[in-house]
This record gives structure tokens, C-alpha cells and sequence, in this order.
């Protein structure tokens, strides 16, 4: 994580201070003690001294800004190994400035949002972190977090790179580890719910059973338990899985990043897969189906589910019309649904219905996985991590970025060739993305 | 006529009511506080506070007792029950004035009166049984603190029995008390009039003094009690109370039997009761349970925009709880981002009696029926060199860990000076440091905080001094 660079207080009682001038510019090399600013109050003009090491990433308050208040983010430098990718993240998990406490008197008091308009107590989580795009935080990053969560998380078999923390300045604490776990749990993922035997507390009672905390089960538990049971029960699930080649992919993902520019909406690796999906099921209509008793439901509009893990549980926000949103007006819904899902916020239409279910578990570096189908959907694509393997290339063996996903589909209502052709046609367009662009 | 639409109205002016004022302010909002009393409220003027004073001089006066063994030489050691209780009452009026000046400092507008909701928003301020101003806010906040609870048959009189009011500014030196109820402000008064002198008997309905506190904690200060000369009886209730002149017997039973005892005076240290009446809750939608105003984990009752805190509310009564609860109420009304509700296992707790006990978080039983696993570390005082040369042997040192994850999840202390260690658990707690941790940290030698260290490797079975 970028390290940020904040208006300092020259004395004890500033509050503000305008930005005189910049002695470094954006992609400088920086060392402890370089200076980097002036910033000049009514009393003085001082320097401002580097105290990482690194390169000046983003200057945030230009030169000549008047009334900058004390401890507003004013740079951010990038530390050794860092891209500046990472620095958007940062500026767009920044609050804005009129969120900071100490507002003008007469502002704060019309601005108290009333308890219920207040941000709701869930973890307001960077949308990096948990979103459910194949994001982790770049390696050498380091994370905050407080002893009791690192043990927790090591001892679950969790990498906190993939858990939002919700402590002071962001820090992973106990609560944080636990919501994750559980999360993790609620996911349709058979491998990732079963905690191993042999993690269980050595057990206190003679008869041997292990102690154990009850937990009630809340009403979304209980829908999550029901509905899935009864996939797995009535719905004969088959599995189809096959290997993309990400590469190409990637690249363009970068150029169209590059050519957004700082407004610009940046695009996940699972923006891309939701439009592919979403084309894929145009190409291969009986794939967006449903099991009826008397008759097949072929749905004539292609609305993908995507699977966000929340602190209370899975749920799976709808992507309306998928095949006909562009890649940045699906990374833009995703990304809204995904926040408002993690904080409770979903309106019942924005997760009901749905023809079809897109679940990443890649951020966990999950390599693959089969899950459970969302009923009374047909069909479930399964995405696991983007990770360089090694591939055949030409009779030779090279190194390519690959992602494995897996089709589960109700045999009921898609034949195993019908959901071959699917996974085919997914499997073109996230290998030949320009494709999806048209 | 003063202004009388603000942002925040805060009700009552003790530990949770002016810092909750005092942060609103902070923030921004425009707000008033309404107190009836005293600024500070019952811990800063009747409480916390002028019996940390009183006792400080029984502190003293042990000291001087016990000169020889330090190589002193101390004659006609005595006391002036007068000035003793001139110097405490003297230490809370600085307070209270000091309270007086933050709140101005602040620009928090004061009101002198009763405050009483009138519904939308509005309350009513009256003193002496006359309005004197209608404001409107916003929100409000309830923070009319408690009292002390008086059972039937046992009410107190202010004369022979007292309650802590009465026992703060005794106007005789009873040579026998009573003290009914061995919770923290029963066993602090027993402590002070035991150490001038008095013949105490302590009476606890429970099995055990300091009921809320670790067993081992409650058994070792209940025979550092006893070798000081105090009688206690747990286990059993006072029936009645007959008074005489200057005397009352009690009734007292215990195990199926009944046996009377007279002394000079009696203190009922029973509990509080929240101060519900006359507040204008009747006609609200906020619920009141056992005198207690329910409220969820930011503080809200049941009527929109009015919100409880402190002793009005939920346990642990405690002035810093209150305070705490108090911040962390108004930061969510102004929109402060990052927030979170209270942990109440995270609130210390400190008795001033001699020896000392402070807890924080579980007790080892409690621990137990949560379902944890627990190692748990003791540390004595006798191993401790800083002890030692204080003349303070007494006292031990208990942490409850998980034995899986190695949290901390309390500590518990009796002896010396125990109520300013406690926060290092308290900090520890907060952070969510494990043993590891606490293992790691260099703690100063000598002192009697290298206790804490000791315990913590005890608990692991790495003590190094015992």
C-alpha cells in the first residue's frame, strides 16, 4: 500500500496551511530527509522532509493550494515494488475531505446524518479487498493487522491479503478474520465449508466429543441452507472444466486501464468474465435456462447473478441484461451491487432471479472448484485463480497466465454437449477478448 | 432568553454526560447540557472521586501506623475525621469547578435544572419547580445517572443507616458499622472505616465479597479483610434493622439460622437503581427494564433521537463505561467514520479497598462456560522484588488466556496498587495481542509491573521468579 504523505501541523495549534511549492514531481526518486514541499501558515514557511523511501506516485494537493487542513493526504509514494496501480485504489478508498471529523460548525451539525441514514456499523470495506474479482493486494504490500486476527487467519487456513480490515486505519482485526471465515463458508464451495477433523480443539470430554459455541442460525443462514440442500439433493449436477489462457487478456485489460485515466472506471479480471458469460449464454441460449416440471423455462434476457461473500453470508446480486452492458457499465453495477451487498443494503429485485451464476473464488488463490448450483438456475460457472502455470506452446513448453473455471449445470435441463459449447464459447472470448468488446 | 435549538441536548452532567457534551462540541454540533446538581455528577462530587480522597487518608494513616517498620518514628499518630472529610469534599469541588470550565471552554451552553422530554425533539428545563427554558434538539442524550437502591425493611435514614452519601461526610466516627452489600462501594467503605478504627462486619447475600470478580481474587482479598480485623458473614441477608438512639441491631441469617448484631451505624451499599422518574419517558417509545433504560450497541432507545448512556443504561456501572459510551455515541451521530460499538469486555474495573482489586475482561470460570479452553498464569506479590521493598507483599497477579489462540481474555489482580496496572491488560486487550506478545514486551525492572510479565510466562509455564 502506497505510503501517504500528510499535511503536517507546524505547530500545535494549526489547523490549516496553504501548499507553497513542490520540490519533487510525480516518478521522483525519494529518500528519508529528501525535501519534498513547502507549506507556509501565517507564522512560518517550512519544509517538509521525506521519511520513506520510495517514489513519488501521485501528488494529490498541487502547489499553491490555500487552506489545506492538517492531516489531509496530500502525496502518496510508492514504496519499493509497488506499481502505480495501486495508487488509484488508494485515492478512490480515500474519504473525501468533507468526511474528516472536525467540519465547520455550521456544516457538521446539517450533515449528522440521522442514526438511521448513518453508515451502517458492517465493515466498510475497500472494494479492492473483498470484492470478488481475482484482486489480490500486489505482493510485498504490507498488511495491518493485530496479532489475535494473524494467528486466527494462519490457523484457518485464511491469507489475510484477501480480508478487509475494519480497525482503526483499516487494520484486520479479530471480528474481521471471523466475518471472513464465515464468508468463506457461505460460499458455494463444498472444499472451502468442510473445516478439517483434525483442526477440531483437541476434545475436554471423556466421551470425546469436541466443546463447541452454539451459534443461532440467522434467517439468511437458514435460506442459504435450505436452497442449497435442495440443489444438491433434487438437482443431478454434472461438471465441465476447462483452462483459459489469460494472457492477451490481461494486456488489454492494461491498455484500457492505461486509457482511462484517472476518472476512468478500471476493470477487473472478473469484469471481463461476467461479459463473457453473459455473451456466451447469448450464444448458447438453452445454457440460461431453468427446470420446470411441465416445461423448460428458456429465458429471453440474459440477467447474470454474481456471487459476493458478505459478512452474514452469500448472496448474489443480478447483472440485468448483461449481454447487452459494455465491460464498463458491468465493472461500475458490479462493483455498486457488491458494496451495497456487503453492507446489507440490496434492494430484494436487485438479488432475486437471475438466469445464471458467476462465483470467483480466485482471490483466496483457490486453483478450482465445483459448486453447487443457485436453483432455480441451470447453470453455475466456478472461477479459480489466475496464476502462471506451465503450457504447451508450439511443442515447447512455455509460461502462460491460466485460469481453470468449471461449468456445474443441471443435467435436467443442459446436456453435457450443450454445456461444452457454452464453456467453448466462454472460453473464446475470454482468449480472444477484443472479441468481446464488439 | 438564551438559545434554545441545538444540535445535542445532553441530560445530566456526570462522567458520561459532560465528555459526551464536550465531544459533540468537538464535532461540530451546536449543544447544551442540562445538570441539576452538580457538574461532574455523582462520581466527581459523591463518588469516584471524594472517597479516592478519604481513603488516601486511611492510606496514609496505615502507613503511619506501621512507621516502626520502616525504621520510623511516628508518636500520637490520630486523625480529625473533620478535616479528612474537609480535604476530600475539598478535592471534589476543585473538580467541579474544573468540570465547569472545560464545558465553557468547549462553548457547551449549561443549563441549571431539571430536564424532562416533551416529545419531537423537545425538552423541558425546569428548576425549583419553575420552567425556564424549552429547547429543542436534534438528538438527546439521557444521562441522568443512578442512586443508590434501598431495600424494604433496610431504607435508609441518612442518621443510623446511610448510604454512600452519608457515609462520605460522617459526622461521628462510628466504633461499630454494618456494611450491607460487599460490591465495590461496600467494600471501599468497609476498607476506610476499618483502617480509622471502626469494629466492621460485612454482610454479602452472595457466596462470595466482590461477587463480580475472579473466585481466587474474591478468596484472597476476603482473608486479607479478615486479617485485618473485618467480620464478614456471605451467604447472608439482613432480615430487618431496629434502631435505638444512636445504635441499630440487626437481624442477620445465615445457613437457616438468624443472630442479631448492634453497632453504631450501618451503611446499605445494595446496588443502584437507574434515575428513570420524572424524565418523561412515560410517554415515549423507550422501554424500561428493572430502572434500567434499554438501548442498542450505539446507545439508542426505542424513541428516535433520543439515546441512553451510563449508569441509566446497561452494566458495568462504571464512570469510565459511561464516558466511553458517551463518545462513542455522539461520533456515530456526527458521521465519524470508523466507529465501533462498546465492548464491554474491554471496560476495567477497579476496587480501592486495601489490597487493591482490578479485572479486566473474563473471569476464569466465565471463560470456562464460554467454551474456552483456558491456561491461566498467577504471579504472587511475595516474588516480586518492588514489593517487597514497598512493604506489599500481599497480593497476586492472574491472567485467563485461550489456550488455542492465545488471546488474552482477562486479567485479574489484587494488591498494591493494582488499579493502576490494570490498564497494561486493558491496552493489551484492546490491540488483541496475544501472549506472544505480552511475552515480548520489555517490562521495567523494579517494578511492580514485571508482575504482569511473570503471569503472563506462568500461564506458559515459563515463570522465571517463583
Amino acid at each position: 500500500m502506497p505510503i501517504q504523505v500528510l499535511m503536517p501541523a507546524l505547530s500545535p495549534t494549526m489547523t490549516e496551511g496553504n501548499l507553497a511549492k513542490w520540490h519533487k514531481a510525480e516518478g521522483d526518486a525519494v529518500s528519508s530527509g529528501d525535501v519534498l514541499c513547502e507549506i507556509e501558515t501565517d507564522k512560518a514557511t517550512m519544509e517538509v522532509e521525506a521519511t520513506d523511501e520510495g517514489v513519488l506516485g501521485k501528488i494529490l494537493v498541487p502547489e499553491g493550494t490555500a487552506a489545506v487542513p492538517v492531516n489531509q493526504v496530500i502525496a502518496l509514494i510508492l514504496e519499493e515494488g509497488e506499481d502505480a496501480a495501486s495508487l488509484d485504489a488508494v485515492v478512490a478508498a480515500m474519504p473525501p475531505p468533507a468526511a474528516a471529523p472536525a467540519p465547520a460548525p455550521e456544516a457538521a451539525p446539517a450533515s449528522a446524518p440521522t442514526p438511521a441514514a448513518a453508515p451502517a456499523p458492517a465493515p466498510a470495506a475497500p472494494a479492492a479487498s473483498a470484492a470478488p474479482a481475482p484482486s489480490p493486494r500486489p505482493a510485498g504490500e504490507r498488511i495491518f493487522a493485530s496479532p489475535l486476527a494473524r494467528r486466527l487467519a494462519a490457523e484457518a487456513g485464511l491469507d489475510l491479503a484477501a480480508v478487509a480490515g475494519s480497525g482503526p486505519h483499516g487494520r484486520i482485526v479479530k471480528r474481521d478474520v471471523e466475518a471472513a471465515v464465515a464468508a468463506g463458508v457461505a460460499a458455494p464451495a463444498p472444499a472451502a465449508a468442510a473445516p478439517a477433523p483434525a483442526a477440531a480443539p483437541p476434545p475436554v470430554a471423556p466421551e470425546g466429543a469436541a466443546p463447541y459455541t452454539e451459534v443461532p442460525h440467522s434467517t439468511m443462514r437458514k435460506v442459504i441452507a435450505e436452497r442449497l440442500t435442495y440443489s444438491k439433493q433434487a438437482i443431478p449436477h454434472y461438471y465441465l472444466t476447462v483452462e483459459c489462457a489469460l494472457d492477451t487478456l490481461l494486456e488489454l485489460r492494461g491498455t484500457l486501464n492505461d486509457k482511462a485515466g484517472d476518472d476512468g472506471v478500471r476493470l477487473s479480471v472478473n469484469d471481463f468474465i461476467v461479459r463473457a458469460v453473459a455473451l456466451a449464454l447469448a450464444k448458447v441460449p438453452a445454457v440460461n435456462a431453468s427446470w420446470g416440471d411441465d416445461a423448460m423455462q428458456i429465458y429471453e434476457r440474459v440477467d447474470v447473478c454474481v456471487a459476493v461473500a458478505t459478512p452474514n453470508g452469500l448472496v448474489t446480486p443480478v447483472v440485468r441484461d448483461a449481454a447487452r452492458k459494455g465491460l464498463a457499465a458491468i465493472s461500475t453495477e458490479v462493483k455498486e451491487l457488491g458494496a451495497r451487498a456487503r453492507d446489507g443494503k440490496l434492494m430484494p429485485e436487485e438479488y432475486q432471479g437471475g438466469g445464471f451464476t458467476v462465483s470467483n473464488l480466485g482471490m483466496f488463490g483457490i486453483h478450482e472448484f465445483a459448486a453447487i448450483i443457485n436453483p432455480p438456475q441451470a447453470g453455475l460457472l466456478a472461477v479459480g485463480a489466475a496464476e502462471k502455470r506451465p503450457v504447451v506452446k508450439d511443442g515447447a513448453l512455455a509460461v502462460a497466465t491460466m485460469m481453470t473455471c468449471t461449468l456445474s449445470a443441471d443435467h435436467r435441463a443442459v446436456d453435457g454437449a450443450v454445456g461444452a459449447q457454452f464453456l467453448q464459447a466462454f472460453k473464446g472470448l475470454i482468449e480472444d477478448p477484443l472479441t468481446m468488446l464488439l | 432568553m438564551a438559545e434554545t435549538s441545538f444540535d445535542m441536548v445532553v441530560v445530566g452532567g456526570g462522567p458520561g454526560g459532560y465528555v459526551a457534551a464536550i465531544r459533540a462540541a468537538q464535532l461540530g454540533l451546536k449543544t447544551a447540557l442540562v445538570e441539576r446538581e452538580h457538574l461532574g455528577g455523582i462520581c466527581l462530587n459523591w463518588g469516584c472521586i471524594p472517597t479516592k480522597a478519604l481513603l488516601r487518608s486511611a492510606e496514609v494513616f496505615e502507613h503511619m501506623k506501621h512507621a516502626g517498620d520502616f525504621g520510623l518514628t511516628a508518636k500520637d499518630i490520630g486523625f480529625d475525621l473533620g478535616k479528612v472529610v474537609q480535604r476530600s469534599r475539598a478535592v471534589a469541588k476543585q473538580l467541579n469547578t474544573g468540570v465547569g470550565f472545560l464545558l465553557k471552554k468547549n462553548k457547551v451552553t449549561v443549563f441549571d435544572g431539571h430536564g424532562r422530554l416533551t416529545g419531537k425533539g423537545g425538552l423541558h428545563v425546569s428548576a425549583n419547580g419553575k420552567g425556564i427554558a424549552d429547547l429543542t434538539a436534534k438528538h438527546i442524550v439521557l444521562a441522568t445517572g443512578a442512586r443508590a437502591r434501598s431495600l424494604p425493611g433496610l431504607e435508609p435514614d441518612g442518621k443510623l443507616v446511610w448510604t454512600y452519601k452519608e457515609a462520605m461526610v460522617p459526622d461521628v466516627m462510628p466504633k461499630s458499622l454494618l456494611v450491607i452489600g460487599s460490591g465495590a462501594i461496600g467494600i471501599e467503605f468497609a476498607s476506610f472505616f476499618n483502617s480509622l478504627g471502626s469494629d466492621v462486619t460485612v454482610v454479602e447475600v452472595l457466596p462470595r465479597v466482590l461477587p463480580v470478580e475472579d473466585e481466587e481474587i474474591s478468596a484472597f482479598a476476603h482473608k486479607a479483610f479478615e486479617k485485618q480485623g473485618m467480620t464478614i458473614h456471605t451467604g447472608a441477608t439482613v432480615k430487618s434493622l431496629k434502631k435505638a438512639a444512636d445504635s441499630v441491631t440487626a437481624t442477620v441469617e445465615k445457613d437457616g439460622k438468624t443472630f442479631e448484631l448492634t453497632v453504631d451505624r450501618v451503611i446499605s451499599a445494595v446496588g443502584i437503581v437507574g434515575n428513570v422518574e420524572d424524565i418523561g419517558l412515560e410517554d415515549t417509545a423507550i422501554t424500561v427494564d428493572k430502572t434500567h433504560v434499554v438501548t442498542d450497541e450505539w446507545s439508542r432507545t426505542g424513541e428516535p433521537g433520543v439515546y441512553a448512556i451510563g449508569d441509566l443504561t446497561a452494566a458495568p456501572w462504571l464512570a469510565h463505561k459511561a464516558s466511553h459510551e458517551g463518545v462513542i455515541c455522539v461520533e456515530r451521530i456526527a458521521g465519524v467514520p470508523g466507529v465501533h460499538p462498546l465492548d464491554k469486555a474491554l471496560v476495567p474495573g477497579c476496587t480501592y479497598c486495601r489490597p487493591q482489586v482490578a479485572s479486566v475482561g473474563l473471569t476464569e470460570r466465565a471463560a470456562q462456560e464460554r467454551g474456552h479452553e483456558v491456561k491461566v498464569g498467577r504471579f504472587p506479590f511475595i516474588g516480586n522484588g518492588k514489593a517487597i521493598a514497598l512493604g506489599e507483599p500481599e497480593g497476586l497477579i492472574k491472567t485467563v488466556f485461550d489456550a488455542r489462540t492465545g488471546e488474552l481474555l482477562g486479567a485479574h489482580m489484587v494488591g498494591a496498587e493494582v488499579t493502576e496496572l490494570i490498564q497494561g491488560y486493558g491496552i493489551a486487550k484492546t490491540l488483541e495481542t496475544t501472549e506472544a506478545e505480552l511475552m515480548h514486551a520489555v517490562f521495567p525492572h523494579p517494578t511492580l509491573s514485571e508482575m504482569m510479565h511473570e503471569s503472563v510466562l506462568d500461564a506458559f509455564g515459563r515463570v522465571i521468579h517463583v
